[in-house]
């Protein structure tokens, strides 16, 4: 029937060249490559904005940057580093890998799938878009107010908060639509045998990440709809005058912005077990407590938002509500870390670099996580809320527990993508270079934090000077060891030693069964699970 | 080879319907589909709902340190002469609006149950006519519902002439429902320019 015609198909691969090839692509693959692709050039991009700003708190003082466009970076910055670097590189491995992982031809709906990605790029743009037009006397820039965009201040301000409405708009529509892909494919598409239970962690991970955005970025949508009624249509959602509330958005902001840590963290704690049980040669422990876990997680994170703005001012029962149920996030992720820990015990281990990645996650992302428990007690929080000691906790969150997991990662699955082995030796030198520097910029900003320095501000008191100064110039040195990143994966991806069909010794899972680089149309045919 | 499952559901089809595996599942996903978007619809209307609701929440605790925004029925309810509560005044003029305000007396004591009046000032310091309005919040919040306003300036929007200076009364009393730790309380008003 028609397994003929697919077959047929298959060896052929035919697609048009060029440009058009990736402008109309629907196979999952391309579509893939070109969120990771995105996803790298946007990290690049956020990347210098923060040195930027590192360049502004070298000294004290106001050298380079004025106060308004140094807001302006510190929102942008995170706004690209979140949507636009992290969230389209989980999606790019969920489009690469979860056909792959559970036997599915392509992606449910491979037309959506293209008009998810190519949404992101006009996002982009709309986002620094600002930058350019104040060049030319249009407008004052990019928002200025954080990416939370706190009224009254996203209220009063310029063009450059439109321009962050919508383009959060168009971002929420790509996530929403590659979250419907990623469950409908999750559900209807995997390979007879293979149960929900059997699934591989990472298709798990991302489930649960796609429920908790089809949930939660409607509710981002609303929040900044109704900002955009506020600035121009004469509502007064948040406006006290009008019988609104400021303190309303930041309820409605953190429903979706809490909810948004573990959207961006899920899939990576999907794949780090499977990297973690490749290197140790020996099963996952713990598959079944490793599901529960990352559903109680998912839950519990729609439940805790409050804990954002303890200091907004709530009642002393509410208080104490929001601290003990984001306490109590962190016993399934204790769960979490003792299965991952369990997994390598008296295993056979090797540190290749997905490894040392994986490995180097483990600890900094533990550091995130014990911080966190610091900022979730009430009491406590009164003295650190909105200072670096927040900063450098969720960047350990995100950069090491987000953003090192998705290199370990690119490191596991490179050689499949590109058929070709990647320079262990540059892979290895990266990961040291970026674990000592990541640790020598947000250490000091720890001590910052208790010591009172705030966030958000182009300017310190001469007490913080020696510290933002080390963390300054880690930070470069953490910026420019990128560069060995994006040479080594250009580089793999031209040339070099052949990666076999299985890659790595103790790799396993349906992925690791087909050549390297996978045919353009693989699994036409069905496996069958046991 | 097309996998046992597939095979078996085209067999029981309709002879006129009979649908490739392929089509089955393009079926399958659009069902799918179809009540995925249902739940994004939901979310969406869930977060224009979480506006009364919210209003709603605060209304009914006081958490938001919302007060009563017309006027209270006096109670008949017994002045509580063993108790004495301290009602502290802040005010604060948002920007757009030129007016100096602020309290004549900086706090009161008084029993619970005892109606008593106050005194605020303002003073349009620009040379236009000009219309504000006073927004109340009650620390702490649990103290919020139990002060009860008879008749206030911030009820309905103030309009000052030029250099005018109005006296504006605030006529209130501490329900003796006020919870026994509650001993003392801050009425704060922000003048906003009245929204049109």
């Amino acid at each position: 029937m028609s397994t003929t015609t697919v077959a047929h198909h298959e060896e052929h691969a035919e697609h048009p060249t060029g440009i058009m090839r990736w402008l109309t692509t629907t196979n999952h693959k391309d579509i893939g490559t070109m969120y990771l692709t995105f996803s790298l050039i946007m990290f690049l991009v956020g990347g210098s904005m923060i040195l930027a700003i590192r360049a502004e708190l070298f000294q004290p003082g106001l050298q380079l940057l004025n106060p308004e466009f140094f807001n302006q970076l510190i929102g942008v910055h995170a706004l690209i580093m979140i949507f636009a670097a992290l969230m389209p590189a989980a999606t790019g491995f969920a489009n690469w890998m979860i056909p792959l992982q559970i036997g599915a031809p392509d992606m449910a709906l491979p037309r959506l799938n293209n008009w998810g990605f190519w949404l992101l790029p006009p996002s982009a743009i709309l986002l620094t878009l600002p930058f350019t037009l104040a060049l030319f006397g249009i407008g004052d820039g990019a928002m200025a107010t954080g990416w939370t965009f706190y009224p009254p201040l996203s209220v009063q301000g310029g063009i450059g908060v439109d321009f962050a409405i919508f383009a959060v708009h168009l971002l929420g529509i790509s996530s929403v639509l590659g979250s419907i892909n990623i469950i409908v494919t999750l559900f209807n598409m995997r390979a007879p045998g293979m149960t929900l239970m059997k699934m591989p962690m990472f298709a798990w991970g991302w489930l649960i990440t796609a429920f908790l955005l089809i949930a939660t970025i409607p509710v981002l949508a609303g929040a900044v709809t109704m900002l955009l009624t506020d600035r121009h249509f004469g509502t007064h959602f948040f406006d006290a005058a009008g019988g609104g509330d400021p303190i309303m958005f930041q309820h409605l902001f953190w429903f979706f912005g809490h909810p948004e840590v573990y959207i961006l963290l899920l899939p990576v704690w999907g794949f780090i077990p499977q990297i973690l049980e490749t290197f140790s040669r020996k099963p996952m422990y713990g598959y079944k407590a490793q599901v529960y876990s990352l559903w109680a997680i998912g839950a519990l994170a729609v439940v805790v938002w409050a804990h954002h703005f303890f200091t907004a001012g709530m009642p002393v029962p509410a208080l104490l509500y929001f601290m003990y149920s984001t306490m109590a996030i962190s016993l399934p992720l204790a769960v979490l870390f003792f299965c991952w820990i369990k997994t390598m015990w008296k295993g056979s281990m090797s540190f290749e670099t997905p490894m040392l990645f994986a490995v180097g996650w483990i600890i900094l992302f533990g550091i995130g996580g014990l911080t966190g428990l610091v900022l979730a007690d009430v009491a406590a929080d009164a003295q650190y809320h909105n200072s670096y000691f927040v900063v450098a906790h969720f960047h350990y969150t995100l950069f090491a527990g987000g953003i090192m997991g998705i290199m370990a990662g690119t490191y596991y699955w490179l050689p499949k993508m590109t058929g070709n082995m990647y320079s262990e030796k540059l892979g290895k030198l990266h990961f040291w270079l970026t674990a000592i520097s990541f640790n020598l910029t947000f250490i000091p900003q720890f001590f910052l934090g208790l010591a009172g320095m705030p966030r958000r501000i182009p300017d310190y008191a001469l007490q913080f000077a020696e510290f933002n100064m080390i963390s300054s110039i880690a930070a470069f040195v953490l910026g420019f060891s990128q560069l060995l990143f994006v040479y080594n994966i250009i580089s793999c991806a031209r040339g070099g030693k052949k990666a076999t069909d299985q890659v790595w010794e103790g790799a396993k899972g349906l992925e690791w069964t087909l050549p390297s680089p996978p045919p353009y149309h693989s699994f036409t045919e069905q496996p069958i699970v046991k | 080879m097309v996998r046992g499952v597939n095979v078996h559901y085209m067999a029981s089809l309709n002879e006129n319907e009979v649908l490739t595996a392929k089509e089955q599942i393009d079926l399958k996903n659009k069902k799918l589909v179809r009540k995925l978007i249902w739940l994004v619809i939901g979310s969406l209307l869930f977060a224009f709902a979480l506006v009364p609701l919210y209003d709603v929440l605060c209304t009914l605790t006081g958490l938001n340190g919302k007060t009563n925004n017309t006027a209270a029925v006096i109670a008949k309810a017994k002045v509580d002469e063993t108790r004495w509560v301290n009602v502290q005044f802040t005010s604060n003029v948002m920007p757009g609006l030129g007016w100096n305000f602020y309290p004549k007396q900086a706090s009161i004591r008084l029993h619970p149950g005892k109606i008593e009046t106050v005194i605020f000032i303002a003073k349009n310091t620009t040379n236009e006519v000009a219309t504000g309005r006073a927004v109340p919040s009650i620390t702490p919040g649990i103290a919020a519902a139990n002060l009860k306003k008879i008749e206030c300036f911030c009820f309905v929007n103030q309009s000052l002439k030029p250099g005018e200076e109005k006296e504006m009364p605030l006529r209130f009393f501490v329900s003796p429902e006020l919870p026994k730790d509650v001993s003392d309380m801050t009425l704060s008003y922000a003048f906003f320019p009245a929204v049109k």
